[in-house]
Formats: structure tokens, sequence, C-alpha cells
């Protein structure tokens, strides 16, 4: 008599899928917390991280500099005709500018290096992993969560911030140079709006947002890098995973440190 | 059997403790999910032999080797290597302790971004060893394999035969007293099976290396029981009665060192379990049918 194997039933499938969550998220939790703690204690690997400065920071320059000049003279077009109707077009400066540094500068700078760089990191990993290259570093005595992870990690936390710096500037050129051409508002207009509609606290979210949405891309691609099972199709499912996950992540975490940024900074 | 009390503490160089065994296996029980892949094994490598581990593909010869490196956990059981009980040891331990060991995996596992001169060196380097001294340590080691050639080439762009070598030179760079290598021969063409072969005598015969060798090729474990590699001709020459002196402490019985063989024993998986351990001449005239079974199918 062949024997038979029942189906599994909707409990202990759901029983399944949490027990696989908490797992994962308990690994992810671990990851966090050795890729950061390994940045205090030697030994470091400070080339490493310098060139993956360079991958994150110079390679996403580029992209960021291209959507963020548009970004900048989009929102001029979408808020220009609404401050036309009460005739104080120069609000316009004031408009690009919060809604750049305090949003969508940290925001879409994120999701545009997730796109590039989670999906790269995850892939470059998974692929060593399938490779056995991670296996054969810690058969060499070498920390592969110290060498692979870390420097990426930290590299990504400190270009970020420099990289949404860049992109807010470039925004702002974007906002003006549409400005100038559509309402015939002059430099110094602009410029003075824009700059004088900051607040401290608007700059400590434009700072703070990138460092944290830098961690979670990072860690996120890691993760999914370093624990890819299923060979090259492995690889392949890693890297949607990356994006997915580090950009959803990013989008929610925005969410609630708007909200306790905008808590603590309220005028 | 390894005292328990052996085990020292992980500092300085390893502990090879006189007249007990390098490596020891104690009813070492490892699975996945459902399955037990391994299921008691125990044998024990002492120092200066060399293990074959023979056995069908799945039958868990990579799983004892990355057990014994400490890139995996038994279930159950023990495992001492070099005096240290590795289930006892954190990763971070374990991570020091390996830069005692070298490993050459199946598929050769060199880093793909680097050259084979960075790869050979990548121990050294993270030893902090003069950047002098790495490059005359990686030359030697490289010649060693006969690879200087391809010092600067990247391992996409070497053969199989050559990535193999490259991955046995980036294992015996720091010259570590104990190797695992991890089918070095599969999907190579005999000719430069040959040639893997003839680089682990060389390493067995002249830098003294103890090793565990799995492999499903029966004529590996036979190369290696009744060849060596002569240092003054430089070549490989069958073994003369009496040609290597005799293992001190090893049970004669298990360890082929008698007339006109070396210090290598066979072990052969089957289902997750030591079917049969002893010399290749033992194994060369079976009593047993799945052993005779497994020699033909070789053949």
């Amino acid at each position: 008599m062949p024997e038979t194997h029942e189906p599994p039933s909707l409990f202990s499938a759901a029983v399944d899928a949490c027990k696989h969550m908490i797992f994962s998220l308990q690994d992810y939790s671990l990851l966090v917390v050795r890729a950061m703690g390994n940045a205090f204690t030697p030994p470091s690997y400070w080339g490493d991280t310098l060139e993956q400065m360079d991958l994150i920071g110079v390679g996403s320059l580029g992209i960021v500099v291209v959507t963020f000049f548009f970004i900048g003279g989009v929102l001029v077009l979408q808020t220009a005709a609404q401050f036309q109707r009460f005739g104080e077009t120069t609000l316009t400066g004031d408009a690009v500018s919060l809604a750049l540094v305090r949003e969508l500068g940290p925001a879409i700078t994120a999701l545009l290096v997730a796109g590039r760089n989670a999906s790269g990191i995850a892939s470059e990993l998974g692929s060593m992993v399938v490779t056995e290259q991670v296996d054969a570093m810690r058969a060499l005595g070498t920390d592969p969560m110290r060498k692979l992870a870390t420097p990426r990690v930290v590299a990504m936390v400190l270009t970020l911030p420099l990289l949404v710096a860049a992109a807010d500037f470039v925004g702002l050129i974007g906002g003006y140079v549409v400005s100038y051409f559509t309402l015939g508002l002059g430099a110094i207009q602009f410029w003075t709006r824009a700059v004088n509609a900051l607040e401290f606290g608007d700059l400590v979210q434009g700072f703070i947002k990138p460092l944290i949405f830098g961690m979670i891309i990072s860690t996120v691609a890691c993760h999914q890098g370093l624990r890819v099972r299923g060979g090259t199709q492995g690889v392949g499912r890693a890297t949607t995973s990356a994006v997915v996950i580090s950009s959803v992540t990013v989008l929610v975490v925005d969410f609630f440190l708007a909200k306790a940024l905008l808590y603590i900074f309220r005028s | 059997m390894l005292d328990v009390s052996t085990t020292a503490p992980l500092t300085g160089a390893p502990l090879v403790v006189p007249g007990e065994p390098l490596i020891a296996f104690q009813d070492v029980h490892i699975g996945f999910g459902e399955d037990e892949v391994l299921r008691g094994i125990s044998f024990e490598v002492w120092p200066g032999e060399t293990k074959v581990l023979l056995g069908e593909s799945g039958s868990g010869k990579t799983l004892i080797m990355k057990l014994a490196a400490g890139l995996l956990r038994a279930d159950s059981g023990k495992i001492w290597v070099m005096g240290h009980d590795l289930g006892e040891m954190p990763e971070d331990e374990l991570l020091r302790f390996r830069r005692h060991i070298g490993f050459v995996f199946q598929e050769g596992a060199l880093f793909d971004s680097l050259t084979v001169e960075e790869n050979v060196s990548f121990r050294l380097r993270e030893e902090g060893l003069p950047e002098e001294e790495t490059l005359q340590r990686t030359r030697e080691v490289l010649q060693f394999v006969e690879l200087e050639q391809a010092i600067d080439m990247y391992p996409g762009d070497l053969s199989g035969g050559m990535r193999r070598r490259a991955s046995i030179a980036r294992a015996l760079a720091d010259r570590p007293p104990l190797v695992f290598y991890d089918s070095p021969t599969a999907g190579l063409d005999p000719v430069t099976s040959q040639t893997i072969i003839t680089l682990i005598l060389r390493g067995r015969d002249i830098q003294g290396v103890t090793a565990m060798l799995a492999t499903h090729r029966v004529q590996d474990a036979f190369g290696l029981a009744h060849f060596r590699f002569e240092r003054e001709s430089n070549r490989v020459v069958p073994i003369k009665p009496g040609g290597l002196p005799r293992l001190e402490g090893a049970p004669a019985a298990d360890i082929e060192q008698t007339a006109g063989s070396t210090r290598t024993s066979v072990l052969v998986l089957r289902d997750g379990q030591v079917y049969f351990e002893g010399t290749a001449v033992a194994l060369l005239h079976p009593a047993d049918e799945y052993l005779k079974k497994f020699l033909a199918s070789a053949e």
C-alpha cells in the first residue's frame, strides 16, 4: 500500500509562514547588529569601504543628477499654476525647497539607490554564495560579514546623505531653470525664498532620513544576498527581493520618521 | 580515542598532540530537514596520513570535509581537530582555527573579481604579511603548482584544471599542516586529473601535509597509496618497500604503511555510515558485494 501524504492544513501553513518570517527577522536583526558592530572593531577593510563608496556614490551620481533636475522642474510646473491663481509665484522657491529637502530628496534618492545598488549587492553576494566563494572566505579564516557586509553598509550609510545633498541642490537648480522660463522668476527671488524657507528641523530631517535609509537598503541587500539558496535562480529571486523589500521598507519607515521628526521639530 | 581533556585554547600555533590523531570524529550525525545524511560517523586521521573518502554522490563526503573544517556544525557527536573540540568553538574562534588549515573546494571557489595572485595571497594579506614577503611566497607557491604564467589572470580566463591548481596554491600558500581536498579531480579529463593528484603528492611528500581527500574516483586513492613524489628527480615514482617512515602512534592495521605502500587509508561511505575503513590494498580485493560493485563501476 503506497504511503499517502495529506496536504498541509491552512492553519499549519500559516504557522509555518509565521515561523519562517520570525526566523528571517531574527536573521536580519543579527546581520544588522554584526555588520554595524564590526565597523567599530578591528580588523577594518577601509579599502573595500572606499571602493564601495565609489561604486555607490560616484556610480549613482549620474542618475541622481538627471532625475532630480527634472523632478525640480516638474515640481515648479505643477505648483506654479496654483500659486499664479493667488499671484504668489515667488512661493515656488519655498515649495520646491521644502518638498525636496524634507521628502523627495531622501525618499527618491533612496529608491534610486535601492534600484541600482541593492540589486547589485544582492546579486554579487548571492553569486559568491552559490559558487562557494563565501565558504572559501570562511575557510581562509576571514569573516564574510566583516569583509563583505560591513564595508557595503558603512559605504551606503556614509554615501547616501551626500547623494541626497547633491540631489537637493540639483533639484533646486532644475526648479529655478523652469521657474525662470515659465514664471519669469529671477535668481535672487527664487534662491532667497528657497533658502529662507528652510529651518533647522528641515535640514535635520534631510540628513537623518538618508542615514537610516542607507542602513535599510544595504542591510536588506546583504541579507538577501548572503542567504541565497537554489543556484542562479535563487540569485535572481534575491535580487528582486532586495529591491522590493528595501524600497517598500524605505517608504514605510519614511512615513513614521516624518511623523516623528515633525513632532520633534514642530514649530 | 582522543581525550577530551586535551582540548586546548586557540592561542598561538595549533596543537598537535603527540601520539594522538590530528582529526577525530566520534559518532557524528548531521541532517537537513527530515533527512539525516550522516548517521554516526567515527574515524581518525593521524599526522602525516592521507585519508581518502570514497562514496557515491550524495553519500556525505563533502559534508565530512566541511564538518572537519568547522564550516558546518554537527547535530550530535564530537569532532576534534588539532586538539580542538569544534562543537565548543564560537565562530570567531573557528575563523582563527581555520587559518591553520587549507581547503580546496570542488569547483575551486576562487574569488572571481580577484586575479590569481590576489586569490593565492588572500590569506597572507589578511594576516598582514609584508608586501614583499607576500609576493615572494605567492610566486613560490604558484611555481609549486606550475601556474606562475597565470599570475595576473582572472579565474574566468583559466581552464578547469588551472582553476583547481590555483585553488590548491591558495590552500597551500600559508603552509598549513592540514589540507582538505573536496573532489579535486571531479569533472576533469584523465590527464589533468593526474596533474592534480601529482600536486597532492607533492604537497604530502615535500611539505608533509596531512590531508583528507573526498573523491568518487577509486584511481585517486590508489594513486595516492602507491606512488610518491620524488624531490630529486622531480617526478612521481612507485613506492618501494619501506619507502616511507612509519607514522608514530597510528594503528598499523588501518593505515597503509607497510612495504610498498604510503601512509594512506581509505574510508568508503554508504547511506551516511562508514561502510569500509582500511587500506587501498584491502579495498582492491574486497569480499563484500557492494565494494565489488563500487570498484567495478569505477572502472
